[in-house]
C-alpha cells in the first residue's frame, strides 16, 4: 500500500494524472517488496488526460500486460469497489497481482496552448452532470440541488426529525477523529486538536452541518496491491486478507432514494460479514467513510454496529479514538487526515491496512486483527464494505 | 431544459398543472420522466395529471451558495417534496422562512414562470 500525506496546497512539482498513477503504483509495489513485473491486473479511477480508454492507457504507461483492466466510477466508493474487484480477479485465478491506484492531486501541468476545458464549471456542479439530457441537469441543478453539502444536510435534517438530533454527539465524531489525527504525523490536521465547542462554534454551512463536520479537500493519492497468497507470503509486510466484501448502488440523487434513512451500506455490510464468516463483535477497528459526520453516524447504524436510531447514544457511550473501546478512523479519517479527491476513499483502506500490519505508529490499536472498511460515493448512493483480517 | 421525453411534464407546468408518469406494471407513479418503467423495465409509462400537493420530506438551509449561480439566493431553502401519489421531487421553498417549516407538513405547488426562458419551475410553499 501507499498513501501520500495529504496537503492543502500542492506539494512538489505539478504532475499529470498519468504520472501520478505511475508514482503511486511504484510506491505500492515497493512497499510490498515485490518486483513490478508480477503485476498482471489493473483497476483505475478517472484519468485527467483522457476521458476514454483509461485502463489501457494506464496499462501501456506502466507496462502492465493486464489480464484484467477496468475503470471504477463510484466516487468515494471507488477504493472499496476496486479492492473487491481485484480480489475477485485474484480469487478466480485470472490475475496474481492487481494494482488499485487513485491519484489525488489536481496540481497538473497546464498549457495556455491546450487549456483544460471547463474544469471550474465541473467543480461547481460537484458530482452532478450539467449536460443536456442528464436527469440532474434537468431536475436538480435548476433548483440548486448540486454539490454535496445541501443533500447531506437534508439527510441529517430528516434523520433528526425521525430519530432525534444531538449536535454534541455529532461533533464528538469529528473531535475523536481529530484526536486520532493528532497521533498521525501525516494527517493534514496533525497537531491541531479540537473540542466539541469548536465544532459547534464553526460556521453553519448547510443547516445542521457545521464547517468542522465537513471534509476538507486536499491533494494526495493512494494505491494498494492485491495479490494471491503466494505473493502475499513473499511480501515484507503482514498480509491482510480480504475476507468479505459487499456493494450496493441504488441511486444518484437522494431525492429518489427508496428510504433516505436506510443507507445502502446495510446490504453491503451484511454481505461482507456473511462472506467473511465474522460478526460485528469480531471487529477490532473500523474505518468509516466520513465526508460528513452524518455519514459516519448512519454508516455505524446501517452496517450493524449499533441499533438503528441509537447512533447518537452509541457515539456518546463509546470512545472512538485509537485508544478507545471502539477505534474509528484511527488515522484521522478524511475529516482530519484529509480528503485527496477520490483517493479519500482509499484512505480508509490504508488506515485499516496500517492497523492490521502494525504500522499505525502512535495511533496503533493493540492486537488489531479484524477491520471493517466502508466506502461511500455520491450522496450515499454508492456504497461498499470490506472485512479485512490480519494473517 | 426539456427533452423529447420530458416535454409533457414541462408543458403541463407551463399550464400550471402537474403531470407525471404512471406505470401499470409497477402500480406506481414515476418521477422523473423516463422511457421505460423503473423496476419492472416494462414499456408502459403513461402521463397522468396529479394535484401537485404533497408533504415536506426534508429540507435544508444553504447558508453558503451551492455554486456562483446561486450567490444572490442565499439563504436558500432547498427541499424534497413527496407528492401524495408517492414520488418525490427536488424543489425550493418560497413564501416562507425556515421557522415556518416542519418535516411532514402539507405543501402546495407554486408555479414560477420565466417567459424569457420559456420555462416554468415548480416550487413549493406551506399549504394554506
Amino acid at each position: 500500500m501507499c498513501e501520500l500525506p495529504p496537503s492543502r496546497l500542492p506539494a512538489g512539482p505539478a504532475e499529470f494524472t498519468i504520472e501520478q498513477y505511475a508514482r503511486l503504483a511504484a510506491a505500492a509495489v515497493a512497499d510490498a517488496g515485490l518486483d513490478g513485473r508480477v503485476v498482471d491486473g489493473l483497476v483505475t479511477g478517472q484519468l485527467g488526460e483522457s476521458a476514454m480508454f483509461v485502463p489501457s492507457t494506464v496499462a501501456e504507461y506502466l507496462g502492465i500486460p493486464a489480464n484484467f483492466a477496468e475503470i471504477v466510477d463510484l466516487g468515494g466508493a471507488n477504493a472499496v469497489g476496486m479492492v473487491w474487484r481485484a480480489a475477485a480477479a485474484v480469487e478466480l485465478g485470472i490475475c496474481q497481482a492487481v494494482l488499485c491506484v487513485i491519484p489525488g492531486s489536481w496540481n497538473v501541468p497546464a498549457s495556455p496552448l491546450k487549456p483544460i476545458p471547463g474544469i471550474e464549471e465541473r467543480s461547481w456542479f460537484g458530482a452532478s452532470s450539467n449536460l443536456f439530457g442528464s436527469p440532474q441537469a434537468e431536475f436538480e441543478v435548476p433548483y440548486g440541488n448540486l454539490g454535496q453539502n445541501a443533500p447531506y444536510a437534508q439527510i441529517a435534517r430528516l434523520y433528526g426529525e425521525v430519530y432525534g438530533y444531538d449536535p454534541r454527539a455529532m461533533a464528538k465524531i469529528a473531535v475523536d477523529q481529530r484526536t486520532n489525527a493528532c497521533a498521525t504525523p501525516d494527517a493534514v490536521f496533525h497537531g491541531q486538536p479540537i473540542t466539541v465547542e469548536d465544532v459547534l462554534a464553526s460556521p453553519l454551512i448547510a443547516d445542521p452541518l457545521h464547517k468542522l463536520e465537513i471534509v476538507m479537500p486536499c491533494q494526495g493519492g493512494a494505491a494498494v496491491l492485491v495479490t494471491n497468497s503466494e505473493l502475499a507470503g513473499r511480501s515484507r509486510n503482514r498480509p491482510v486478507w480480504i475476507k468479505g466484501f459487499g456493494e450496493r448502488v441504488p441511486y444518484k440523487t437522494p431525492t429518489y432514494a427508496e428510504d433516505l434513512l436506510v443507507s445502502p451500506i446495510k446490504h453491503a455490510a451484511e454481505q461482507a460479514f456473511a462472506m467473511a464468516g465474522l460478526s460485528r463483535g469480531d471487529v477490532d477497528m473500523v474505518s468509516i467513510y466520513d465526508c460528513y459526520t452524518i455519514t459516519v453516524l448512519m454508516s455505524l447504524e446501517d452496517a450493524g454496529f449499533c441499533e438503528k436510531g441509537k447512533g447518537m447514544q452509541f457515539v456518546r457511550d463509546h470512545d472512538l479514538t485509537f485508544r478507545g473501546d471502539f477505534p474509528t478512523n484511527t488515522g484521522g479519517g478524511q475529516l482530519s487526515f484529509g480528503q485527496a479527491g477520490s483517493a479519500g476513499g482509499m484512505h480508509h483502506v490504508c488506515d485499516a491496512t496500517r492497523q492490521l500490519t502494525g504500522r499505525a505508529g502512535a495511533a496503533q490499536v493493540p492486537d488489531c486483527s479484524v477491520a471493517f472498511v466502508s466506502g461511500n460515493g455520491g450522496i450515499m448512493g454508492e456504497q461498499g464494505a470490506l472485512v479485512l483480517k490480519g494473517d | 431544459m426539456p427533452t423529447p421525453t420530458s416535454q409533457p411534464y414541462w408543458d403541463a407546468l407551463a399550464a400550471h398543472r402537474v403531470r407525471i408518469q404512471y406505470s401499470p406494471s409497477l402500480g406506481e407513479y414515476v418521477f422523473y420522466p423516463r422511457v421505460i418503467s423503473p423496476h419492472t423495465l416494462v414499456d408502459d409509462l403513461e402521463w397522468r395529471e396529479i394535484s401537485g400537493m404533497g408533504r415536506l420530506y426534508t429540507f435544508t438551509v444553504a447558508e453558503r451558495p451551492v455554486s456562483p449561480h446561486f450567490a444572490d439566493d442565499v439563504p436558500q431553502l432547498l427541499a424534497v417534496v413527496q407528492w401524495d401519489e408517492g414520488p418525490r421531487c427536488t424543489t425550493e421553498i418560497v413564501d416562507a422562512t425556515v421557522h415556518d417549516l416542519e418535516v411532514g407538513m402539507r405543501m402546495e405547488p407554486v408555479f414560477c414562470d420565466y417567459p424569457q426562458h420559456a420555462i416554468t419551475m415548480l416550487r413549493y410553499r406551506p399549504a394554506r
